[in-house]
């Protein structure tokens, strides 16, 4: 690791002045990402900006008829929210299956998101509920969010605040771990809310999580696993790797769909 | 038996201070003045080295000095050897290539050390290791064990052509090829026994420390066989005369042989510490152990079975290419040898076995001796032909099994060795038992219910423990004997102290030696400690490997033991004035025959130094014995494992459902740690058979460089284990121990494999069969779910 500044805001302001004054600095929002990089000597922060004391950014809540998670809210406390667990079970799901219990009780949804892995799980729950990131200087929906590997529309010094998930009738995920790391090898998140059906895979693409259109059209006639028989996902832009070849994720997608299907229509 | 006796499922000793994060071990250690070693390591897999400048790093704050190859040559340290000489078939000895500390001249794997940096922290030494500058010229590199004797192959060392160390064989081959076209049927099986990565729990460390006054050095290190190290640092290395270095092995955090070698890091910062005048530390980190840790297994062979018109195997025939990576490790020449060929009659009643070895130099880490060490590649070879065998000729696998079991004992193998005592009808039956084998169609119609196949898989495995009689090994090119020795002190007030030259490292010996002493010396099994890992306390050992610390270590107590008892009745004769002859030792009390008149083992042990009923013309004062013990044979552990999985067959992926272990261990001294042994090496071949596997790009960088790439099996991909015994003693050994712990590691791969190809439907499927690839198989031979 290099040398790097420390500090530990306890305002959003104070953060986002800390980042404006330190063009080469990160924020910390649970490190679970970026220590083992900075530990590999391949990332190099002159400054890191804890956001772990800031007011404010932890909690789930409900607000009318969405959840709102606040950015520094750990994946373990997300996990054992009895609200969630209440309106929105599908998405309470999801936490549990990070890492191990050291990662879910240091990493955050914000961080999770922000960092936009193309293998982490929040960022198909995001996209697969169409929920709204809620940044110090914007909302963003989550189909505009997430651009790419590693990529997202946050601007420098932009920093998410809460997230915004509007709570659907069916939701669930269904998640194929990565042998090794425990990471999505394959995830996909179905719900459906009103009109709105979604269905978000994180885990296959190789430019991160994306929705699959042919499924959603076919289930807006019926919302079952029986509506998305026989439709199969090209293998084309999938990742590969040692652990999968691009078929196997394409496949995965597929069966993964159907078994969230399954779930979210007990 | 007595409460803490032999047989006795007696608690670990050690696991308190383990438990309670008390344990010491070499990290923990620390010296006044330490400073660290941080290596410079090449980025490539196969470069000549142009030039090191090390002045930018040197002028780095905290920094000591910067060392590199070239003054390790020009110090004259020598180079690590490989201590096992293997002959090809024309009678050469094998080439083994240089193999500096530092390298000097090239590099021949990704993560060879060029330099090293002393610094006062390892921040600082990894601050400044970054700016030590290596101007490599980049070679093409191979890393594939079967292309790399190919005229297109690079050649890595210069004296060693095709890249080959030696091309050895095994057993008559005319025999044999006799043999094969007289058969009636033939089975012929490719296979890969896929390259594995060790991953100790505790990472390898060393640190050195030189004491001027002395001109002497001291070592702490994660070594299985201290004295070996010392041996082998003095005698080959040269880094000082064994009298002036102290080898101290303390509390080592898992092994697997992979902590048996003796590697670049330990003597160059013993090197190092003599330079620099201050104490040299080293630890590993897990990303490093990737890079450096001798690898495992990474065989490929092409086998044989012959078979006559009533299902009797006449032959088998194998040829294997052994991957022994960029240099040869301190045993890795025996591994895909006498540690290989010589077990592939498995169980079975073979007339004839040829095999025939090449063994190669890759641009890969070095692979050596891995749980198991060539047992678990031959079982392998062994178990997979059989099985597709049974298949092929239609024949039930158990019965086919049973037909060609060995039945009577002693029994001598084409492949030299020699059985000496087993039931292996009894280990497979028992095991069928408890697998309820005979409701296996019932399960299997009853997975098909919930969209899964389900298969069965046998392994039937043998392997040669109780490492090992020292003039056959000699005879076999061993550059040491394998003999094992031990101490028996008895304090003055009762309480035992034994020095044993094995090492534990997980495998409890603080327990095992102590419930025989307690046993044998009717003593109270807290009264008895066990000292091993030092060079200046134990006279001489060879460690811990080849499940050799029961049978052989345990054997070398036994005999002290008897001297302690020898000396005792003489105390004893003289404390009740008595003659020595008519002295009984029974439960702790020495008693005159016929008489009740009596002294306990106390009494007895403080006479024996006090020494005011005997005049020393008599008899010498103290109790203290010391016995080398050599075995008369290895042993012979087999037993059977039946492995049931059911695959999803939408994923591919592998449950396994049902694991049943019976092991023919010979006598046993504390069944929980047995089970314990028998659990951890089960899930290290389930580990190889499903989800671990190094693998290498084209260009010799290796893409399972961590544990988020290579997966080493978790808790969640187990089930319970079903473990059972059976006995037949070990009639080489006076306990009549053969050696537990490695037998699930061996058995393992063969029975998963078994099982997936029998839920498939296929002959083969490589290892690790992962979702991906049994999902792969299905698309291309869907099963039959029931």
């Amino acid at each position: 690791m290099y040398n790097f500044t420390f500090h530990r805001p306890t305002t959003v302001r104070q953060a986002a002045g800390l980042l404006a004054r330190n063009p080469e600095g990160k924020l910390l929002a649970g490190g679970h990402s970026l220590l083992p990089v900075m530990k590999q000597r391949l990332a190099q922060p002159s400054a890191l900006v804890d956001l772990s004391q800031v007011e404010g950014m932890t909690g789930v809540e409900l607000k009318g008829r969405s959840v709102v998670i606040g950015a520094m809210t750990r994946h373990a406390d997300v996990a054992k929210s009895d609200v969630l667990k209440e309106v929105l079970p599908g998405l309470a799901s999801v936490p549990g299956s990070i890492g191990d219990p050291q990662v879910r009780n240091r990493g955050t949804i914000g961080g999770s998101i922000a960092n936009n892995d193309p293998n982490a799980d929040y960022p198909a729950a995001c996209l697969g509920l169409g929920a709204t990131i809620i940044t110090n200087k914007r909302r963003i929906a989550a189909d505009d969010f997430f651009t790419g590997m590693f990529s997202t529309a946050l601007e420098d010094g932009e920093i998410i605040v809460k997230v915004s998930f509007p709570i659907a009738k069916k939701a669930a995920y269904e998640k194929f771990k990565h042998p090794a790391s425990g990471f999505a090898l394959v995830g996909v998140f179905v719900s459906k809310r009103g009109p709105d059906i979604r269905v978000a895979v994180t885990g296959a693409g190789s430019n991160g999580v994306f929705r699959v259109k042919s499924f959603e059209e076919a289930l807006k006639k019926r919302f079952s696993p029986k509506s998305i028989e026989g439709i199969t996902v090209p293998a084309s832009g999938m990742n590969s790797d040692i652990h999968a070849t691009p078929e196997y994720r394409a496949h995965l997608v597929g069966v993964l769909a159907k078994r969230a299907l399954t779930k979210a229509t007990a | 038996m007595t409460a803490n006796g032999i047989g006795a499922p007696v608690r670990r000793k050690e696991d308190f201070r383990f438990i309670t994060g008390q344990g010491q071990y070499t990290d923990d250690v620390t010296r006044p003045g330490e400073t660290r070693a941080v290596f410079v390591r090449s980025p490539h897999a196969h470069a000549r080295i142009k030039k090191i400048d090390v002045a930018a790093a040197k002028k780095m704050p905290g920094v000591i000095d910067v060392l590199t190859g070239a003054q390790l040559a020009a110090d004259k340290v020598g180079n690590l050897i490989c201590g096992w000489m293997i002959h090809s078939k024309d009678g050469s000895p094998m080439k083994m290539a240089p193999h500096p500390a530092l390298a000097a001249a090239t590099v021949n794997h990704v993560g060879d050390a060029v330099a090293v940096v002393i610094a006062e922290t390892t921040a600082q030494g990894k601050d400044a290791a970054e700016k030590v500058v290596v101007d490599y010229e980049v070679l093409p590199a191979v890393v594939d064990p079967a292309k790399a004797q190919g005229k297109g192959a690079p050649q890595i060392h210069p004296d060693v052509p095709d890249n080959t160390i030696y091309q050895w064989h095994l057993g008559d081959q005319k025999a044999v090829e006799a043999a094969f076209k007289a058969a009636k049927h033939v089975t012929k099986l490719d296979i890969i026994n896929n390259r594995l990565v060790p991953n100790a729990m505790e990472p390898r460390a060393a640190l050195a420390d030189y004491d001027a006054g002395n001109d002497s050095l001291t070592l702490w290190n994660t070594s299985q066989n201290p004295h070996v190290a010392r041996l082998v640092i003095s005698a080959f290395v040269g880094i000082a005369p064994e009298h002036k270095l102290r080898v101290i092995a303390p509390d080592v955090g898992g092994g697997f042989g992979s902590k048996i070698f003796i590697y670049p890091e330990e003597v160059v910062c013993l090197w190092a510490a003599r330079k620099v005048k201050r104490p040299v530390k080293w630890t590993s980190e897990r990303s490093e152990a990737f890079l450096t840790d001798a690898h495992g297994r990474d065989h490929v062979t092409h086998a044989e079975l012959a078979l006559d018109a009533n299902g009797k195997i006449t032959a088998l025939r194998a040829k294997t290419i052994a991957n022994l990576g960029a240099y040869m490790s301190t045993f890795s020449s025996s591994v895909p040898t006498y540690l290989y060929a010589t077990l592939l009659s498995g169980q079975y009643d073979i007339p004839q076995i040829y095999c025939e070895v090449d063994a190669v130099y890759t641009n890969t880490v070095p692979v050596d001796a891995y749980r198991g060490a060539g047992r678990p590649e031959a079982t392998f070879v062994v178990e997979r032909l059989v099985e597709v065998a049974a298949r092929q000729l239609g024949l039930d696998p158990t019965d086919f099994r049973k037909r060609n079991f060995i039945k009577s004992f002693p029994h001598q193998t084409p492949v030299i060795m020699a059985y000496d005592a087993g039931d292996y009808n009894a280990s497979l039956k028992k095991a069928m038992e408890l697998a309820d084998v005979k409701n296996f169609g019932k399960r299997k119609r009853e997975s098909a219910r919930h969209g899964k196949v389900r298969g069965i898989g046998y392994s039937t495995y043998i392997e040669a423990c109780g490492i090992a009689p020292s003039q056959a090994v000699g005879s076999l090119g061993a550059g040491v004997g394998l003999w094992e020795s031990a101490e028996v002190r008895v304090n003055p007030t009762g309480s035992v102290e034994v020095l044993t030259g094995t090492h534990a490292h997980g495998q409890g010996h603080e327990t095992t030696f102590a419930q025989l002493v307690s046993e044998r010396l009717g003593i109270p099994f807290e009264s008895v400690s066990i000292v091993h890992g030092d060079t200046d306390k134990v006279q001489f050992g060879m460690g811990t490997y080849g499940s050799r610390s029961g049978a052989v270590g345990m054997s070398a107590i036994v005999k002290a033991l008897d001297k302690i008892e020898a000396k005792a009745k003489k105390v004893a004769g003289f404390m009740m004035e008595a003659s020595e002859n008519d002295i009984e030792f029974k439960d702790g009390k020495f008693t005159v025959k016929g008489t009740d008149k009596s002294v306990g083992f106390g009494d007895v042990a403080l006479n024996a130094y006090i020494a005011h009923k005997f005049t020393g013309a008599e008899l010498e004062p103290g109790l203290k014995e010391t016995s080398f013990y050599d075995p008369t044979n290895f042993t012979f552990p087999a037993g059977c494992h039946i492995c049931e999985v059911e695959i999803d067959q939408e994923t591919g992926k592998t449950e396994i459902a049902n694991w049943v272990a019976v092991d023919d261990f010979g006598t046993v001294i504390n069944p929980m740690i047995v089970e314990g042994q028998v659990h951890g090496g089960i899930a290290q071949g389930v580990g190889q058979a499903l989800l671990e596997g190094a693998v290498y790009d084209a260009n010799g960088q290796l893409v399972t460089g961590s544990l988020m790439d290579y997966t080493m099996p978790r808790a969640h991909d187990l089930p319970s284990f079903h473990v059972g015994l059976t006995e037949t003693k070990s009639p080489s050994n006076p306990l009549g121990i053969k050696g537990c712990g490695e037998a699930g590691a061996i058995a393992a791969p063969a029975a998963v494999i078994n099982a997936i190809t029998d839920a498939l439907g296929t002959e083969d499927i490589a290892m690790p069969a992962t979702a991906n690839a049994v999902w792969t198989a299905m698309q291309k031979h869907p099963p039959k779910a029931a």
